[in-house]
């Protein structure tokens, strides 16, 4: 399989990314923020960093990068998207995804593993994590705080859209085990079609034991299979 | 011509900026504050003198780009 890493100005996780997707047995290339097609792609990936040095807002800017263009018309068509910490902002800034990331409540930049709940296995992102298993992923940001209104958050549960959830080692969720004040503590979610999907932490991180857990292969794997089973969008 | 923006955050949006500021405020001997709310100030200088035609274009610009409707309002003037 293909994976199209993008690059914006100041991205800093493409390269945990494409390590990730090729130590993982896949093909996986970057793509300039400049470029206007994606080429021959299965998947692609908006990686972390600190994109326009988190000018404006974070991801405001990115957003607006000529490639998005081509990644809108991938996504409308099917293909599977994935956000990662800035990647996950640059998506909501886009309309991809819904709601915002805002400033952490305590004000500060969390760098640390947590706990992830996966909420529902029904997604290309979530069906390969066994079931009951927590994933241990670090984050580093200061702008976490998923934040969406009350009648976005009705129709993301209601669409079963909440993908990850940060939970203490028990799997509760905790008020504590929330590291941003994100709304129902929620990491990551997908759109109303499931195929494109964000998550603050960063599972490209945690793919190798060295690193202090490898729990993120199993959302790799996920898009792996899904992959597998379906048919794949032609990009534009 | 000069355009003015001010964002803020939408009030649903929880702003620890604000409480911060409002904690510190409050700390330095400053009473009776109710709430602070921590914004963002634009100024964008223009050619030409057609202010309707200004407005129109930064409205857009601010809905679209400037601020995030999702979190945060905004008001525009243009002198």
């Amino acid at each position: 399989m293909n994976f199209s890493i993008l690059q914006f100005p100041a991205s800093n996780c493409d390269q945990d990314a494409i390590h990730a997707v090729r130590l993982l047995g896949h093909s996986a290339r970057y793509v300039w923020h400049k470029e206007n097609s994606l080429g021959d792609t299965d998947c692609v990936i908006v990686p972390g960093g600190f994109s326009y040095g988190d000018y404006l807002r974070c991801g405001a800017i990115a957003r607006f990068s000529p490639v998005m263009q081509a990644v809108k018309q991938f996504a409308d068509n099917g293909g599977l998207v994935l956000g990662v910490c800035n990647g996950f902002q640059v998506l909501t800034e886009a309309g991809l995804l819904p709601g915002a990331l805002v400033r952490n409540r305590d004000l500060q930049f969390h760098c640390e593993h947590v706990f992830l709940r996966t909420v529902t296995t029904d997604s290309p992102f979530t069906n390969a994590i066994p079931a009951g298993k927590l994933l241990r992923v670090p984050i580093a940001h200061g702008e976490g705080c998923y934040f969406a209104d009350e009648e976005t958050l009705a129709k993301l549960k209601a669409n079963n859209q909440i993908l990850w959830q940060y939970c203490d080692a028990s799997g509760n969720l905790t008020d504590t085990a929330n590291p941003n004040g994100a709304l129902q503590n929620i990491a990551g979610i997908c759109n109303e079609k499931r195929n494109v999907a964000g998550l603050m932490p960063h599972p490209e991180r945690a793919c190798e034991l060295a690193l202090g857990s490898d729990d993120g292969k199993w959302i790799f794997e996920s898009i792996f299979a899904a992959l597998k089973n379906k048919t794949v969008a032609q990009a534009a | 011509m000069k355009a003015k923006i001010i964002v803020t955050p939408k009030k649903a949006v929880v702003d620890p900026q604000g409480k911060t500021v409002q904690n510190a405020l409050e700390q330095m001997g400053y009473q009776g504050i109710k709430a602070v709310h921590v914004g963002k100030y634009l100024e964008i200088e223009l050619d030409g003198t057609d202010r309707e035609a200004a407005r129109k274009a930064l409205d857009e610009a601010a809905h679209k780009f400037l601020s995030n409707p999702v979190i945060e309002d905004y008001k525009l003037e243009i002198e």
